[in-house]
């Protein structure tokens, strides 16, 4: 849960009412509204930001700002959502318009040292650190898909963490809090949002970034992050509406979260070299 | 990937048919497909895709980080889309029902609700 804090700011308005407000017409935003729109497309403004057009209208965020991407990848795929809707508009498919609203708004009103604290506490409680001591199984299991994750993430960052079977979790020195903090700094406030969202998810900031530098694919992020649950299926059954409902639900917030990071911390160019036939 | 685990391998092969980005294209166009209908070769997302695939297709280089980012992002995609339908599936099929009427639940275990000509009393 989410602490809201006082803002220092000199701004006229209470920040609490602010909070409030916000609050109140999201949740008249987000009430169930059919499809009313026919067409769907992106168009580019002046300051090289893409809006979405439904029909002829530009799309607005839950908090009343103009839908603004930085790139057209994104454009697209927020727009694809969109087109997607049959009927009814069922929000909760649309995770990466999700995604933009929570970085355009920021109805929480919280800064990026805020979000890179809350991201970092999940690495005491990191579900590839805690581990299990009975059943025999499970123990050997978290100890053969986990280890290669820890092992990979330790080399890559040149940190320390560790795994613990006890309740207190592993002891996670602060050199190696300090290093990640100072990674998780180095991505914009859009790309923070989505990998703080992935962290959330997975409840795990070590897969989290096994996922974001393309070592995990999202499949096996997913996988890892329910080893104990897969473990259990594996021995009493799988069960349609609950198992695979939490798994696919899982997926697809972790590929949209996913995503969301890559196209909005990175700026491709294709490099044409001079011999082309 | 590197370092297969057992677990992670028997998901592989599933995926392992997968990973070839000739396939995650198709995969991608077949989800298109699903979601917008015949017309789907029209949408942006059609447009954007292909070009994508085509333009990361030929590189010199032996290992090309822009080509594995690409292919890796495709994958991603994917896995979003087909996540996504099948999670609006699974819900429709089992949650997507809402709740029973009185006269159902009764009806149920056989029985029916009683009727009042008059009404209860405390209707308007």
């Amino acid at each position: 849960m989410r602490t809201f804090q006082t803002q220092t700011s000199r701004s006229k308005v209470c920040p609490r009412n602010q909070y409030y407000e916000c609050v109140a017409r999201y949740s008249a935003a987000t009430a169930e509204r059919k499809r009313f729109y026919q067409d769907v497309s992106i168009s580019q403004s002046e300051g090289g930001l893409y809006e979405i057009n439904l029909d002829q209208r530009k799309l607005k965020t839950p908090g009343g700002k103009l839908f603004t991407v930085p790139n057209e990848a994104l454009a697209i795929a927020v727009a694809t959502e969109w087109d997607a809707q049959r009927d009814t508009l069922k929000f909760y498919t649309m995770h990466l318009t999700t995604l933009c609203n929570t970085a355009l708004d920021n109805p929480t009103q919280r800064s990026k040292e805020q979000m890179i604290t809350a991201a970092l506490k999940f690495l005491e409680t990191d579900t590839i650190c805690y581990r299990v001591d009975e059943p025999h199984g499970l123990v050997e299991l978290q100890r053969n898909e986990w280890d290669p994750v820890l092992q990979w993430i330790e080399k890559r960052y040149n940190v320390t963490i560790g795994s613990s079977a006890s309740i207190l979790g592993p002891e996670i020195p602060e050199a190696t809090k300090d290093t990640l903090r100072q990674h998780l700094k180095s991505h914009n406030f859009w790309s923070l949002t989505g990998l703080e969202y992935v962290i959330t998810q997975l409840k795990s900031i070590v897969l989290s970034l096994g996922m974001i530098d393309r070592h995990l694919s999202v499949e096996q992020a997913v996988l890892l992050s329910r080893l104990e649950e897969e473990y259990q299926i594996r021995r009493w059954g799988n069960v349609e509406w609950a198992h695979d409902y939490d798994m696919y639900e899982l997926r697809a917030r972790t590929a949209a979260g996913a995503l969301f990071v890559h196209l909005t911390s990175e700026s491709s160019t294709v490099k044409h070299k001079l011999l082309q036939d | 990937m590197p370092g297969s685990t057992p677990l992670q391998s028997q998901h592989r092969s599933k995926m392992a048919a997968l990973s070839s980005p000739l396939r995650v294209c198709r995969g991608i166009l077949k989800e298109l497909r699903a979601i917008q209908g015949p017309s789907y070769k029209k949408s942006l997302a059609y447009n954007y895709i292909m070009d994508q695939f085509r333009k990361n297709k030929v590189t010199g280089e032996k290992y090309c980080r822009a080509k594995q980012e690409a292919h890796h992002a495709s994958h991603t995609y994917l896995c979003l889309l087909a996540s996504t339908r099948n999670h609006l599936v699974l819900h429709n099929l089992y949650h997507g029902k809402g709740e029973r009427s009185p006269e159902e639940v009764a009806g149920l275990v056989g029985l029916r609700l009683p009727t009042q000509p008059g009404g209860k009393g405390w209707e308007k």
